[in-house]
Order: structure tokens, then C-alpha cells, then sequence
């Protein structure tokens, strides 16, 4: 046996200090929480409207709705989405008219995702606007998709009209080469940052193929809200 | 050894000890968040905070946390700010929270916590622990403004977000991608170690013969 003076701390003094810890860490992160949680909740509904309001300029008040494969309920009242739902966006104007639909659309571009909304025009059956929710593309390069005019443009009156079945699109929506688009559901992309511009095209263009089946049918309901 | 004043605690992390250009810690949100002035200083002050808050826990339950558990506790104390900030970030602004991303979450494993955390804080009473902790933050906060500013000038030729030389200037884009972090870095860190050989240098000279 060794005689070497060894201080033993007890399980217990260890298990009561983590306790202990973990505790004080408790209260504080639920107290944070619960203070912040508010203006955090703020704080995203306006960072949705702000980017609503820029893909439809006219909107006023925007409605969360869920469109499932069965049609489509109000997001309000809903304690988690229904399954396979995807959320969308009811714009109303001044006068409470159906002023649009914005959406999300994400597909992988250079980076990382690129996240946009775009406003859908319910007359037009077209996209007419987009806004980037987040990317991390290029500097310079991939985020020209914000500025570039030429691209911005493609999106005045993007055709997403559904086929006869009213099961999927008439067209796909598509990126071509820069300079070659000819149809209205093309996307010209921008010369140089073609990766980036595929992937708007394609993100919107999976989220139009599952979400138009699903609100044409049912855009009566949206236009008179009881 | 005779105890520093708050001050000198104050100042070493500024200074002596800064995290970035002396210690060289923290390399991860010092390469990463820095394409911008005022992501580093958003990035700098989350970091201040955690610091200082956690370095205040740390001393006050120093003489309770017994030795075989102190990186357990440590990382709980450190990781609770953590999620503070990433709260009250949010509730600030979501803009920035999106500019940080995950980088506000990792502060959780950047060493200078720890490090001060255990080489500082577990060994002080509160008050120069906090301030300590303070200090080095601010340094941290100052090295990542010193390097955000440059790329953000160089990179997309604007300070703050005000354009400064007008519409005709051809941003050095690769400044604000990944390569241009390690550039920078590299520039302010000859500049530092070439103070300090100059200093040293001066020293030498002056006391080479009492020495």
C-alpha cells in the first residue's frame, strides 16, 4: 500500500456540483428564453413580411396557410404542420383582395442552399417576383441573383400554369444558357454564375410542381376568407 | 510574484495577451466571420459576454467545483452563455443572426473560454477574473475588427457598410472569401511579430549591461 497523501473527493461532492450547475444553467437559459422569446417571434414575422412585401409590392396582410395533398388549412390553430405540408404564404392587399401567393423555394446551389420566396400571381397563373431568403454564395459572383437585371427580369411573369390533369405543371420550369431562353417558363441564366442560377430553377421549380396541384383547385377559398 | 492591479488584467488581453495576434486562438470565427467590420464586432461582443459572464461563474463557484470535474462544468457554464447570446442575438436582430450562423454556437469550442476558464478564472476571486475576461474579449473584439476592417475594404470596398470609393471601384473579391481570412491574418501577424523584434530588440540594447 502506498502511503502517498491522496485527496479522495467523494462521488457525491462531484455529483452534487454538477447538479448544481446544471441547475443554475437551467434557470438561466429558460429565463433568457422566456424573456426573449418574444421579440424573437417579432422579429421573424417581420423579417417574413419584409420579404413578402418585396416579391408582391401591393401586400398588406399576409396569412399562413398549409396546402397538403388533401387541400389546405390555416397554419393558425395548428400545433405542428399536418404531415407532408408545405407552407405558403396568402397576401392580401388594401382592400383585402387576394393580392397574391408567395412561397419558399430551396435547392443546393454553389455553397450552400439557396433559399428564395417567390410571389405567385393568381390572375397571371405566373411568377412575378423573387427574394432571396438566405445563400452563401459567391461574393460578387453567385449573388448576383439579387442585382442582376437581366435575371431579375425573368421573374416579371415566370409561367408556372398548370397542365390540363392539374396534376403537375404545364412546363417545367427550367434554366437555360444565358441568351437562349424562348419560352415564358424558361430562366435565362446569368453568364458566369450558372450554378446559381440552376439552382432558383430548380428550387422553384420543385416547390411549383408540389404546391400549384395543390392550391389552383382550392384558390376560391383564399379569395373570400370567411 | 507580486498581484497585478485590475488594470494590468484589464489591459493584458488588449494588449500582451491578445487572443488573436499573440496567443493565436480562436483562429476558427477569427478566419470565418470576418468579411465584414461589423460582423467582427458583433462576433467580438458575443464573445466578450460569454467570456466575462462565464470567467464571473467560473471564480464565484471555484472553491465548490471540486478538480475532477471542472471541465464538465466549465463547458456547461460556458455552453449556458453560449445559448444566451444565440437568444438574445436573435431577439436583436435576425439579419445578423443569419450573417453569424453557426459560427455564434461554436463559440462553445473556441479555446480562449476554456483557456481562460481554467488558466484564469478557477485560480482568481470575481472581480479580476471579470475583468480579465473583459480585457481579453475587447482584445479578441479589436483583433477581429482589425482584421474584418481590411477585408471588408479590400474585399468590397466599403467600411461599415459605407461605400468608400465610390462606384468605380473593383472589389478585391477574394478578400472576403476564405482565402482572403488567412491573408490578413497573416499580414497583421508579420506586422506584430515585427513590433515585437523591434521591441525587443530596443531592450536588449538599453538593458544588455544591468541584465
Amino acid at each position: 500500500m502506498s502511503d502517498k497523501p491522496v485527496t479522495i473527493t467523494p462521488s457525491s461532492a462531484m455529483v452534487r456540483t454538477l447538479g448544481l450547475v446544471s441547475v443554475i444553467c437551467g434557470i438561466i437559459i429558460v429565463g433568457v428564453y422566456q424573456l426573449t422569446l418574444p421579440s424573437v417571434n417579432a422579429n421573424k414575422k417581420l423579417a417574413l413580411e419584409r420579404q413578402v412585401f418585396k416579391v408582391i409590392p401591393s401586400a398588406k396582410k399576409v396569412v399562413t396557410y398549409f396546402a397538403t395533398p388533401t387541400g389546405i388549412v390555416l397554419a393558425e390553430g395548428q400545433d405542428q404542420p399536418p404531415a407532408q405540408a408545405m407552407t405558403f404564404y396568402a397576401v392580401y392587399d388594401e382592400s383585402n383582395k387576394l393580392a397574391g401567393i408567395a412561397a419558399e423555394a430551396s435547392s443546393a446551389g454553389y455553397a450552400d442552399q439557396v433559399r428564395v420566396l417567390y410571389g405567385y400571381d393568381v390572375d397571371k397563373k405566373a411568377i412575378t417576383g423573387i427574394g432571396v431568403v438566405s445563400m452563401r454564395e459567391t461574393p460578387g459572383i453567385g449573388d448576383k441573383i439579387l442585382t442582376d437585371e437581366d435575371f431579375l427580369r425573368n421573374f416579371t411573369a415566370l409561367d408556372v400554369s398548370l397542365s390540363a390533369d392539374m396534376q403537375s405543371l404545364a412546363n417545367a420550369v427550367k434554366t437555360v444558357k444565358h441568351g437562349t431562353k424562348t419560352n415564358p417558363w424558361q430562366i435565362d441564366a446569368i453568364a458566369g454564375a450558372t450554378v446559381t442560377s440552376k439552382a432558383v430553377g430548380r428550387g422553384i421549380n420543385e416547390s411549383a410542381q408540389t404546391l400549384m396541384p395543390r392550391l389552383v383547385p382550392h384558390i376560391d377559398k383564399l379569395r373570400n376568407p370567411s | 510574484m507580486s498581484a497585478p492591479s485590475s488594470f494590468d488584467e484589464f489591459l493584458d488581453g488588449i494588449w500582451k495577451q491578445n487572443p488573436i495576434f499573440v496567443m493565436v486562438l480562436g483562429m476558427c470565427p477569427t478566419l470565418a466571420v470576418t468579411v465584414s467590420a461589423i460582423n467582427s464586432i458583433s462576433m467580438g461582443l458575443a464573445t466578450t459576454f460569454v467570456l466575462a459572464a462565464s470567467c464571473l461563474l467560473v471564480s464565484l463557484l471555484r472553491s465548490a467545483i471540486p478538480k475532477q470535474v471542472r471541465i464538465a462544468s466549465y463547458i456547461v457554464i460556458i455552453a449556458t452563455f453560449v445559448t444566451v447570446v444565440d437568444y438574445a442575438i436573435q431577439a436583436i436582430s435576425l439579419d445578423l443572426y443569419e450573417a453569424l450562423g453557426a459560427y455564434i454556437k461554436l463559440i462553445v469550442a473556441n479555446c480562449i473560454l476554456l483557456g481562460r476558464a481554467e488558466a484564469h478564472a478557477a485560480k482568481n476571486p470575481p472581480l479580476p477574473a471579470t475583468l480579465n475576461a473583459f480585457g481579453m474579449g475587447l482584445g479578441f473584439t479589436l483583433g477581429l475588427l482589425a482584421i474584418g476592417s481590411v477585408r471588408e475594404i479590400l474585399g468590397a470596398g466599403k467600411l461599415f457598410g459605407l461605400s468608400l470609393f465610390g462606384p468605380h471601384f473593383q472589389p478585391w473579391v477574394v478578400m472576403v472569401l476564405p482565402p482572403g481570412g488567412f491573408f490578413v491574418l497573416a499580414g497583421w501577424l508579420i506586422v506584430f511579430a515585427a513590433f515585437r523584434h523591434i521591441s525587443i530588440k530596443r531592450n536588449a540594447q538599453l538593458g544588455g549591461v544591468q541584465s
